[in-house]
């Protein structure tokens, strides 16, 4: 959960430096509740962006979640629907990467995890506001979205056992993700060059079973 | 400590729509036997998303970036720890512009 605190921290500061009331920042990292998205929201809110177009960026950006939830869906087929309901609303990049590392879930287990991730947030966003003033340089700050990016990726690539599949995927992603940015700069960037990225990955993957049966 | 009425409105719509590709999947998905091909890709998608993010998000950074994320990821190899990677990104990036 310590990588809630430094993400949420810089959420709190960058809102706060924004104008938002603590208030505000409470209902937007509790009801939103969600690290990239708020980042955006507040970027484009200074900028001036009508709301929705915000709505939107946030819908796209957002939309990589279906990936996330289709992924877990196996490991909580043994939870009621209405459970899952609740649980999905507070599914996150990273508790995706923590559940996704253990077999079967039980809903017990997915709502302390959410729970836990939940109010660490919600904390360390008013923190990171309350301390807004002291910060100077919210640019640095800010960086900590990327920071956390590249330690979840190196997380996710130490646990695929084929090296070179996990290098082409991470290559050709971040490849395509830039290429598809520089002509249609949005969101729709990161949901298709992750779309080709995984699906060389299977096909690759696919093609080395082949190989060696 | 006052909540403005257009940022509340603004702030449940986008829950609205963050929420709808969150709960369809696991509420929709886990009713169904999902054939193995598909487990499989969707092993590689939080790799894929992350990557394509990064890679864009260090677009808009500056010649910082890059250096900063290179030694970002040198400290999440050797500590595995989130807390440590981004402290260690953040500082790096402060350091280097």
């Amino acid at each position: 959960m310590l990588g809630y605190l430094g993400i949420g921290f810089a959420a709190g500061v960058v809102e706060r430096a924004a104008g938002m009331s603590y208030a505000e920042i409470l209902l937007l990292s509790m009801v939103l509740y969600a690290g990239s998205a708020q980042f955006v929201l507040t970027s484009m809110l200074t900028l001036g962006t009508p709301a929705p177009a915000i709505v939107l960026t946030v819908f796209f950006l957002n939309l990589r979640h279906l990936l996330l939830s289709a992924a877990l869906a196996p490991a909580l087929r043994a939870v009621p629907a209405w459970k899952n309901a609740l649980l999905g609303l507070q599914l996150t990049d990273e508790t995706f990467v923590v559940a996704s590392s253990r077999g079967q879930l039980s809903a017990a287990w997915m709502a302390g995890l959410n729970l836990a991730a939940w109010s660490t947030w919600a904390v360390a966003n008013v923190a990171g506001a309350a301390l807004s003033g002291y910060a100077g340089d919210t640019r640095a700050l800010a960086f900590a979205l990327p920071g956390m990016f590249a330690g979840l990726l190196m997380l996710q690539f130490l646990s695929h056992r084929v090296r070179f599949i996990a290098l082409t995927v991470i290559a050709l992603s971040a490849g395509c993700g830039v290429a598809i940015h520089q002509v249609f700069p949005g969101p729709w960037a990161v949901v298709g060059a992750a779309l080709l990225g995984a699906s060389a990955g299977l096909a690759l993957q696919r093609w080395r079973s082949a190989r060696n049966s | 400590m006052e909540i403005r009425p257009e940022f509340l409105g603004l702030v449940l719509a986008c829950a609205l729509v963050t929420a709808i590709p969150r709960v369809l999947p696991l509420v929709a998905l886990s009713r169904l036997e999902l054939p193995a091909w598909l487990l499989d890709w969707l092993r590689y998608v939080p790799l894929a998303v992350l990557s394509a993010l990064l890679a864009i998000e260090l677009l808009s950074a500056g010649r910082a970036g890059l250096p900063a994320i290179a030694f970002a990821f040198a400290v999440a190899a050797m500590t595995r720890s989130l807390f440590g990677t981004t402290v260690a990104g953040v500082a790096a990036f402060w350091a280097l512009s």
